[in-house]
């Protein structure tokens, strides 16, 4: 997957998660808690869905890497390049 | 809100039947609720006047389909789409009651010193629609127990009904979800009269829900026990003391009220629709399922007792009658005991309309027929068509309602597995 795809798969997570929530405006350098109502639970929610879909296990120390979408697709990518879109 | 007074009087004139304080005095001022044929009372009561059944075809998991009492009530209401997410079926449907009820009650809400509300919840079971999902989902994962949610436990913690409401509703007082099986209605209406006469709250939001559709293990063990309701018309399937009947459909919903002490609703000028004048639960020490007349009669001869009144001062009596073969028998030979001498008193029963609400049943059951207060109808019990003379009973209100004209007092039965038996009576409030 490229960077976009892998942006585009945390937005339809997130949209899962956070239903109420307009997604559309959303700044990747900003963390996510500053944008949407996001607590623990529902950060242990992205960790999941990742799990089920790409069957990657996100060690909790590497948990503050995920805090924006920046982070996140640049913590993604080269553990899912090789991974096809919809895997 | 009033002082708190003597505990110890209080409790001594409960006991002994001795006509209370009227701190004492318990009045349900607000009613919520969502039921298969109704999501409020006025909605739910004109179709239960008219035999409008709530009862449909239902798709379960593994099971395929079943029958079942199935609510279409808005749940986002009171709730955004993440809580729902994030909650429980049985919390939704305690969340839409609870704000109901206290909208009903026209209560000054967000001037109400929420540590002094109380949230008291009867449930049947809970924990298996969750646990069920969870486990078809790893399922999906070679029972990968790390795909396990983190979301579970709060699920299924047993708090979960009455704490969803506190969560939603900035309620900082006590919260119980009480398992009572299918006595669990009464069983949070009890729990609410004692606390507000114990004065542990001011404010009591009370009742039973049931999300109990929502699991295949209780239509299968209710299969597997015989017991279980099937008819090519699902209208048509739960038939309480017909020969013909041939078990329980099971339902969903919720029946939750506001009750304070009568001073405080006097004060605040609220609607009063009925007064908790008698109550009572007991157990039958006898078997896991088979329920005992001998105990039920028993627990409305006790509730009678505590309410000061005899059999033939109550005008109807709400039976729990679940279509099941001995349940149906045994309540009729408990009710044919108590009030078989009771010329004026005519009995009916909901489940015939939207099925049995497990926990929410009993409330459900009773708020039917509080507008029986003001209009003077009993309705009925329907598919009756052909009845069990095991379960003959005397002014059993068959297949249409009935007008008997001014109506005081209604008792209503509540029984469980396990030998659990529940009756509250309520009055109509008099000043």
């Amino acid at each position: 997957m490229t960077s976009d795809q892998i942006r585009q798969v945390i937005l339809d997570i997130l949209g899962r998660i956070a239903p109420d929530e307009d997604l559309t405006d959303l700044d990747d350098a900003r963390p996510f808690r500053e944008q949407m109502e996001l607590d623990s639970m529902d950060f242990l929610d992205i960790v999941m869905e990742l799990r089920k879909m790409y069957r990657i296990q996100i060690p909790e120390e590497d948990y503050p890497n995920l805090n924006t979408m920046g982070g996140t697709v640049e913590y993604l990518l080269p553990r899912l390049k090789d991974v096809p879109v919809g895997a | 809100m009033v002082a708190v007074e003597s505990q110890s009087i209080a409790f001594g004139r409960l006991r002994w039947g001795v006509p209370l304080s009227d701190l004492d005095r318990i009045v349900i001022t607000g009613v919520g609720l969502t039921a298969p044929n109704g999501n409020s009372l006025p909605e739910y009561r004109q179709n239960l006047l008219v035999a409008k059944s709530g009862v449909v075809n239902y798709e379960t998991r593994y099971m395929g389909p079943v029958l079942a009492g199935v609510c279409n009530f808005d749940e986002l209401r009171y709730q955004k789409k993440k809580d729902l997410r994030r909650g429980t079926r049985a919390g939704s449907i305690a969340v839409y009651c609870a704000n109901e009820a206290v909208k009903d009650s026209g209560i000054d809400w967000p001037n109400v010193a929420r540590e002094n509300v109380g949230v008291y919840i009867g449930i049947t079971e809970h924990g298996n629609v969750e646990t069920e999902n969870e486990i078809y989902e790893i399922s999906k994962f070679e029972y990968d127990t790390k795909v396990w949610s983190h979301h579970h436990n709060p699920r299924t913690v047993a708090n979960n009904a009455a704490g969803e409401v506190t969560l939603n509703m900035g309620i900082t007082g006590p919260h119980l979800t009480l398992g009572a099986a299918c006595a669990a209605g009464n069983a949070g209406f009890i729990q609410a009269v004692q606390m507000l006469r114990l004065k542990e709250v001011d404010l009591a939001i009370a009742g039973g829900v049931s999300e109990s559709i929502h699991t295949f293990g209780i239509f299968a063990s209710f299969a597997a026990q015989g017991a279980l309701a099937t008819h090519e018309d699902p209208t048509k399937a739960c038939r309480p003391f017909d020969k013909n009947r041939n078990g329980i459909v099971v339902a969903e919903g919720g029946g939750i009220c506001t009750l304070e002490r009568l001073p405080d609703a006097l004060k605040r000028g609220a609607k009063i629709y009925a007064e908790v004048i008698g109550y009572a639960m007991n157990s039958d020490a006898k078997d896991f399922v088979l329920p005992d007349s001998n105990r039920q009669a028993e627990c409305i001869y006790l509730a009678m007792k505590r309410a000061g009144i005899s059999p033939e001062d109550v005008d109807i009596v709400s039976s729990h009658a679940t279509a099941t073969e001995q349940g149906d028998i045994e309540e009729a030979a408990a009710l044919r005991r108590v009030f078989g001498n009771s010329p004026k008193t005519f009995i009916n029963n909901t489940k015939s309309f939207i099925g049995h609400a497990m926990g929410a049943a009993g409330a459900l059951e009773l708020l039917g027929n509080v507008p029986s207060f003001d209009d003077g109808i009993v309705h009925a019990t329907i598919n009756l068509d052909d009845l069990d003379p095991r379960c003959a009973l005397p002014n059993l209100v068959i297949n249409q309602p009935r007008e008997i004209g001014p109506v005081k007092c209604i008792l209503n039965n509540s029984f469980g597995m396990l030998g659990i038996n529940s009756v509250v009576i309520i009055r109509k409030f008099q000043g």
